[in-house]
């Protein structure tokens, strides 16, 4: 590594930023959940989540939380993913791929444009 | 592909000893089998400041906190959070009131409370890699002094924070560096002082452990302003993690041209020198320290002098501690109102005690651990709120604040703000940031004792009534607390601790007798009763207490069962079964073995 000047310092720290975004509470605009139960793995929601996480680089998509959680509950539609972008109603999605991902986070989540074909729901149950 | 978790694996030296390197191998293995290592990063931090319930680890982005992890929960763990996303409840922490698992870091009172500066990236970074210290803002504070700021500019913004040293004296740093700034000389010094020298306090240990660069960026800061090229850091050789980070740091930092010449290609030098003590307690006071990196005995100076004009090798050097030096990129990136905002502030608007200090939480109190909170806070907050309050649901009795010549607080001054000048006048001090917490089980005079015995031991002996009183000061606890005290010893005591306070050369004796001092005032009674009754109200002092059968609770609720005689490892205990048991004091050595294992609360002590 060469001796840095500020501007390079700068530079440095903006690519730096990228990867501690994880750990920082920031402004955020929602989250995508892949549900990771026993059934959607073996129904291929790994896959799912692999193209996710991709696409959302590739996109180079910042403000949106990629996460797992656990069987919804409906495993024979499985692989499952609830979109949850803050101040909406959350919205799950059935029998995804790797393909059908990819087309909800550019129009669902970067546009706003709910896919209704791919959706199950929107809504979501409710607790207690 | 991005990682979607962070699992933040605090290193600090609590949870090394914790076992959390064989952890952190653990969780590798394990997220490479689930093939997972591509989306889930574990990265090790310094320390949290939670060392109570380690080793733990943060899941980041969604801060869910797990606590005293073993490598068998690994599997677990992996499998149903980071594969399944379901966190795992019984690796939360559970307080003891409520019994339910409360999942999120920041809403465990522990960490609700507290206020992060000089600790601020602790657990967020890791402690080797300078790109996560420079995301972090790492270097904008010093970039900012060098670009826009001249010397006298950074020198009067430091004064205009207010902001005091953080070792103990609490002198007011821009003043500190304003008189060096004044001083002509070829060449001047900087000192980072990190020998942490306090039983229980490890303070700098943990921020040079968890962010060493904030301890470099301030120094380079303090360099600019000063014209300084030459650095020094003096370490305590008991710091292995500590010295091997900052190490790490210093070849980091030269790597990026940020030590070294011609800094980010602005002219300016600097090199850092690490020093390591061999443990002498007195090396924490400046001019000892100096003493002892120029080769000499650790022994104080006279400082009628300051050595901000005249220190090491007769230059003018400023010596400030570690948790100061972490404070200063801060200030100087957020501006001295923001911090000057923080704290307590005197009548006219100066002085007082600005921004955070951390404090190292430990003795008879749920949660210990390191806790950097904002200055004016009450003692009753740090022991009650952040603390989790008294162990085993005993009482509360004293605080001893300042390390171990610090003054011991009754429950009547809990609710002081902790505040460099309050603490002062209470008999106490801020010192580096030793907190402990007794309750009703402990002895006053026996920890006045203890603290006594600590300080006489570490006593560099330049000084005769530092060396020769504390030891006399002893000698009369030692006999009281055997027995043989008598109320004239009380009043040798006081004429004694004025006499060292006041011919002392430094610290270390102007502040011996704080902890006998206030225990006389605060617990009067206990002296009054090891002195006037022979007796020790907390039962700790061995020669003054005597275990008592009662006859009547044995027979009638015990049948004499004899299971303090057969455990009774004096054989002082006599009795038959369905008759009364009887201590022969003459035997009894006082271990406290019939006590604990009577079933029917027929032995007492008094």
């Amino acid at each position: 590594m060469a001796k840095l000047t500020i501007e390079e310092l700068d530079k440095l720290r903006e690519k730096a930023v990228d990867k501690l975004r994880l750990r920082e509470s920031g402004e955020n605009r929602g989250r995508v959940i892949v549900h990771l139960g026993t059934c959607g793995i073996a129904a291929g929601g790994r896959q799912v989540l692999t193209a996710l996480l991709d696409e959302v680089e590739k996109q180079g998509i910042k403000d949106i939380t990629v996460t797992t959680a656990g069987c919804a509950g409906l495993c024979s539609r499985e692989p499952m993913a609830t979109i949850e972008l803050f101040g909406q109603t959350p919205v799950k999605y059935a029998d995804l791929t790797a393909e059908k991902i990819k087309k909800i986070l550019a129009e669902h989540v970067v546009k706003g444009k709910l896919i209704k074909e791919y959706a199950l729901a929107v809504g979501s149950e409710r607790v207690g | 592909m991005p990682f979607r978790l962070n699992i933040m694996l605090c290193t600090g030296t609590g949870c090394v000893s914790n076992g959390a390197f064989p952890l952190l191998e653990a969780f590798e293995k394990e997220i490479k089998k689930h093939e997972l290592h591509g989306e889930v990063a574990v990265i090790p931090t310094g320390c949290n400041g939670f060392c109570a319930v380690g080793p733990l680890v943060v899941v980041q982005p969604d801060e869910i906190f797990y606590q005293r992890l073993r490598i068998e929960d690994v599997p677990f763990l992996v499998q149903e959070h980071f594969l399944k996303g379901r966190p795992v409840k019984k690796f939360m922490y559970t307080p003891p009131e409520t019994k339910e698992p409360i999942p999120v870091m920041s809403d465990i009172p522990f960490f609700g409370k507290q206020m992060l500066i000089a600790l601020r990236n602790r657990g967020l970074i890791d402690p080797e890699n300078i790109d996560e210290y420079i995301a972090r803002d790492g270097y904008k504070g010093f970039t900012k002094a060098i670009t826009t700021m001249t010397p006298k500019q950074v020198i009067d913004e430091v004064k205009a924070s207010g902001l005091r040293g953080r070792g103990g004296g609490g002198f007011p740093t821009g003043l500190k560096w304003e008189v060096a700034f004044n001083t002509q000389s070829d060449e001047k010094f900087i000192i980072i002082n990190c020998d942490e020298g306090d039983p229980g306090a490890f303070m700098d240990r943990s921020i040079v452990e968890s962010d060493p660069h904030s301890v470099i960026e301030g120094v380079l800061i303090g360099a600019y302003a000063l014209g300084v090229k030459q650095v020094y850091i003096y370490v305590r050789m008991e710091y292995p993690l500590a010295l091997k980070r900052f190490y790490r740091a210093l070849e980091h930092a030269t790597e990026y041209g940020l030590l070294g010449k011609n800094i980010l290609g602005k002219g300016m030098d600097l090199e850092i020198e690490v020093h390591r003590g061999a443990g002498a307690f007195i090396c924490g006071e400046e001019t000892a320290l100096i003493r002892s990196i120029q080769g000499f005995v650790g022994e104080a100076q006279a400082k009628y002098i300051y050595p901000a004009e005249k220190g090491l090798n007769g230059k003018p050097t400023i010596i400030n501690n570690v948790e100061t030096w972490a404070n200063i990129p801060q200030i100087i990136l957020r501006g001295a109102k923001w911090f000057a905002s923080i704290g307590t502030r005197g009548k006219n608007g100066d002085g007082g005690s600005t921004g955070t200090k951390v404090f190292s939480l430990v003795g008879k109190v749920h949660n210990t651990g390191l806790v950097e909170v904002p200055m004016g806070i009450t003692l009753r907050e740090i022991i009650y709120d952040i603390g989790g309050g008294i162990k085993n649901n005993k009482k509360f009795k004293s605080v001893q604040t300042g390390g171990p010549s610090g003054g011991f607080l009754p429950e009547s001054l809990l609710d002081l703000p902790v505040d460099f000048d309050e603490l002062l006048k209470v008999g106490s001090m801020m010192g580096s940031g030793g907190m402990v917490v007794t309750d009703e089980d402990n002895c006053m005079v026996d920890m006045a004792r203890y603290f006594l015995d600590f300080v006489q031991s570490e006593s560099c002996g330049k000084c005769i009534p530092c060396r020769e009183g504390t030891k006399r000061m002893l000698d009369i606890l030692e006999r009281i607390t055997f027995g043989q005290g008598t109320e004239e010893d009380l009043v040798k005591l006081e004429e004694l601790s004025k006499l060292i306070v006041e011919s002392s050369l430094c610290a270390l004796g102007g502040t011996a007798p704080n902890p006998v001092l206030t225990t006389m005032k605060y617990f009067r009674e206990e002296y009054e009763a090891h002195v006037k009754n022979k007796k020790c109200p907390a039962h700790t002092c061995k020669p003054l207490i005597t275990y008592t059968i009662d006859g009547k609770i044995c027979v009638e609720k015990g049948h004499g069962c004899g299971v303090c005689r057969k455990n009774c490892p004096q054989s002082a205990i006599a009795g038959e079964l369905k008759k009364e048991h009887r201590i022969d004091p003459a035997k009894c050595d006082k271990c406290g073995i019939c006590y604990d294992v009577c079933k029917f609360d027929a032995i007492y002590v008094d």
